[in-house]
């Protein structure tokens, strides 16, 4: 078994375009379930939203991606209000059934759809313009050490992390103001917020907001990423991922999101790869290979319900901040 | 809620968990066994315009990747044959059979994804009627989906009473209840071919089976420990995510990812009941839903354990308090729950498919019935389930296929929006 080729692929799975669509996304959800207290089991709508508002605008219509990503981040905000304006007074577990609803409408109504492509989705090249603007000296591999990635790959990885940087640096600056300790306060004890006066609504509205316009930005990343925008991506389980993404990091944590998106590809391919040369080498005898795919997804399960049990607050968090008290 | 656990309870969680994983594996490998049923059944009408069958009319099943059928319609004008899964077939008529012309052509193509198919022709002039999607609205087709849903809310409500009780006892929202669905088809699915019962025992059997194994084994290594740890409410709820990942993946690992049917009365042919097809087996699966579903309300409401079970659902400290054993009416109703769930998956299973995914497709219409009947009430889940079955059937005479359940979830975020303790549900503050 050739350890230093699975590690080296780990690794960079761990940095590379999954890691940072899924961080992205974490983030925001990390700003709503974690600062925020919301449990938005629908995060995966959002990054619908922004992938397809992408898609859409430069494959379907044929307009240019950055008009095509001020799209996909207003249509985050209308998708935010329509998703906030009927949920945000409603209890924790109600919140959660109507949000994850909402995103499998969303993903129905995608499929439905004929200017969506159906079933299958949008699919050219999205990321036409972006690619155009890659800056890195012609070249068959870029990269460090034991890790490196193709030409366009390496602009993308560069562009998402610098995005990751700047997004991060945002959340961390919101949570030190004013604005950030009362969202904080809300998700402590809403009445105490409301009852300094302060409008609770608006500010629960304000942080679905802002998670799903992280969520829209990584929904994007992934469209350019890929040349492709399919409805059956975005499939409950997104979110889920998202959520063990998240404690495994360290909910209400800055740099949770980041930790836990590069700990958990890390580990899922990995798992795969070792798995996959195991039964190629015949050293691992009892599996065939079309079950390491289930393997995969057990662990992840597992890994969740071991966590929330054992660990909940994850790699960085503080077991105080956690919300996971409802009624 | 969430307080520090003692070293001794958390390492009895883990013991607990560890050996209730291992029974479940060996339960699963013990079974095993790799089946092939990777088939479907396709029924083709031929009718004339008063819905009566053509006999004799020959036909011939294609697929792109060279799979070839023929057959031979029968007294009532039906053809049945089995075809592969997942592929686009074409199906056309022998016009040396035919008495006249056919409505929309002697040619159909269609998708086979992985349900039993019934592709209908109707002789007549021009086109129109009965080629599915949103084409015109009739009487027959109104009531054909009507039966569907009445039989769609059946199963639903088996299943959302359960999640309605288990919500009501514990306040946990859980979101491995579809997977309670899946569990009692693979269990029956399990004994019917490696055990080798028909499914006539077998069904029965497993919907025992799933009673005490996933419902009350299930509660007491996992949620049962949890509770005594004092794990917050969501907590609890990204749990039963957790779990419901773990279960279906492990039902993949062993089972694959391929739909299955049970050995018998897979391919059964409609009767014509006049303006609507009723498979036999629909009827009877649907006449025992109905006396279980009122087996269930009549104890729930009667016995002295439902009548704890809804003391409990009230206030469970107050009953507690009053000598309710809480713990005794939750394992109760965790058995009740996967009991049900397990027929529904068997019922499912039977009418449709025996597929990893069946319980994850219907769980959001669980929950829509739960809520849009009102959290925790009893009558609620059936009324609720009844609306959303309903819902979701007849929503394709003006929506696309693709968009029915959504329907029924749009109608459950409206209805929230309108009457939030649900259609039921006492007048309680949920937010």
């Amino acid at each position: 078994m050739d350890f230093g080729f699975i590690l080296s692929q780990s690794m960079t799975q761990a940095i590379g375009v999954t890691a940072i669509i899924y961080c992205l996304a974490a983030i925001g959800l990390n700003v709503q379930f974690g600062y925020g207290g919301l449990l938005n089991f629908g995060q995966v709508a959002f990054v619908a939203v922004g992938g397809y508002a992408v898609g859409a605008t430069v494959i379907s219509v044929g307009s240019s991606l950055w008009l095509g990503l001020i799209v996909a981040l207003l249509l985050a905000t209308v998708l935010a209000l329509l998703l906030g304006i009927p949920t945000l007074r409603l209890r924790a577990d109600y919140l959660a059934i109507v949000t994850i609803a909402a995103s499998e409408i969303i993903r129905f109504a995608a499929k439905a759809s004929d200017f969506l492509g159906g079933a299958q989705g949008v699919t050219g090249p999205i990321g036409a313009d972006f690619y155009a603007l890659n800056p890195l000296p012609a070249g068959d591999r870029f990269g460090f050490g034991p890790i490196s990635f193709t030409r366009p790959d390496m602009w993308l990885v560069l562009v998402g992390w610098a995005t990751i940087a700047l997004v991060t640096l945002l959340v961390w600056a919101l949570m030190r103001s004013p604005w950030g300790r009362a969202v904080k306060g809300i998700r402590e004890d809403e009445d105490a917020v409301r009852s300094l006066g302060k409008n609770t609504y608006l500010y629960k509205m304000q942080v679905l907001i802002l998670g799903g316009i992280f969520g829209a930005l990584g929904g994007a990343f992934s469209a350019i990423a890929r040349g492709s925008v399919q409805p059956d991506g975005f499939v409950p389980d997104f979110t889920f991922f998202l959520y063990v993404i998240l404690i495994l990091g360290g909910t209400a944590r800055v740099m949770g999101p980041i930790l836990g998106a590069a700990v958990f590809w890390f580990l899922l391919v990995f798992v795969e790869q070792v798995l996959k040369e195991g039964v190629a080498s015949g050293t691992i005898t009892f599996l065939s290979s079309t079950q390491i795919g289930p393997i995969r997804f057990i662990l992840v399960g597992l890994g969740l319900m071991l966590l929330m049990i054992y660990r909940p607050q994850g790699i960085l968090g503080d077991r105080k901040e956690l919300m996971l008290d409802a009624r | 809620m969430l307080r520090a656990s003692p070293k001794r309870a958390s390492v009895r969680v883990l013991l607990r968990a560890l050996l209730g994983a291992l029974m479940a594996a060996i339960a699963i490998v013990g079974f095993a066994q790799p089946a092939s049923a990777d088939e479907v059944t396709l029924t083709v009408g031929v009718f004339d315009e008063e819905r009566n069958g053509i006999p004799d009319v020959a036909l011939t099943v294609t697929t792109p990747d060279g799979f070839e059928a023929a057959a031979v319609t029968d007294g009532e004008g039906l053809a049945v044959l089995p075809i592969p899964i997942q592929v686009t077939i074409t199906i056309t008529l022998e016009e040396s059979t035919l008495s006249g012309p056919v409505r929309d052509g002697l040619e159909r193509q269609t998708n086979v994804l992985t349900r039993d198919k019934r592709v209908i022709f109707t002789l007549g002039e021009g086109s129109g009627a009965n080629t599915g999607g949103s084409s015109s609205i009739t009487l027959s087709r109104v009531l054909q989906l009507f039966f569907g849903g009445l039989v769609l809310s059946l199963i639903i409500a088996l299943s959302a009473l359960g999640l309605s009780l288990i919500f009501g006892t514990t306040g946990l929202t859980n979101f491995s209840h579809g997977e309670l669905l899946t569990l009692g088809a693979f269990t029956a699915f399990v004994l019917n071919t490696a055990g080798g019962l028909n499914i006539i025992i077998a069904g029965p059997l497993a919907v025992l089976i799933s009673a005490a194994l996933w419902g009350w084994g299930q509660n007491q290594i996992l949620w049962k420990p949890l509770r005594r740890k004092g794990t917050g409410l969501i907590a609890a709820m990204i749990v039963s995510i957790g779990l419901a990942i773990v279960i279906r993946y492990l039902i993949v690992f062993f089972f694959g990812g391929a739909p299955k049917s049970y050995q018998q009365f897979a391919g059964q042919v409609p009767i014509d009941l006049g303006i609507i097809f009723v498979t036999p087996k629909e009827l009877i699966l649907s006449a025992i839903a109905i006396v279980l579903l009122t087996a269930a309300v009549l104890w729930l409401k009667g016995s002295r354990i439902g009548k704890a079970t809804r003391a409990v659902s009230d206030n469970p400290a107050l009953a507690s308090a009053s000598g309710v054993n809480v713990e005794r009416v939750i394992s109760f109703v965790w058995i009740l729950g996967a009991g049900l769930a397990a027929y529904s998956g068997v019922f499912l299973g039977l009418t449709q498919n025996v597929v990893w995914t069946m319980g994850q497709y219907l769980l959001l219409t669980f929950f829509a019935a739960v809520v849009l009947g009102g959290l925790g009430t009893i009558g609620g889940a059936i009324v609720g389930a009844f609306v959303v079955g309903i819902t979701v059937q007849m929503s394709t005479l003006f929506v696309p296929t693709e968009l029915k359940t959504a329907a029924a979830l749009f109608l459950m975020i409206i209805l929230l929006l309108i009457r939030p303790q649900g259609l039921l549900g006492k007048a309680q503050r949920v937010g």
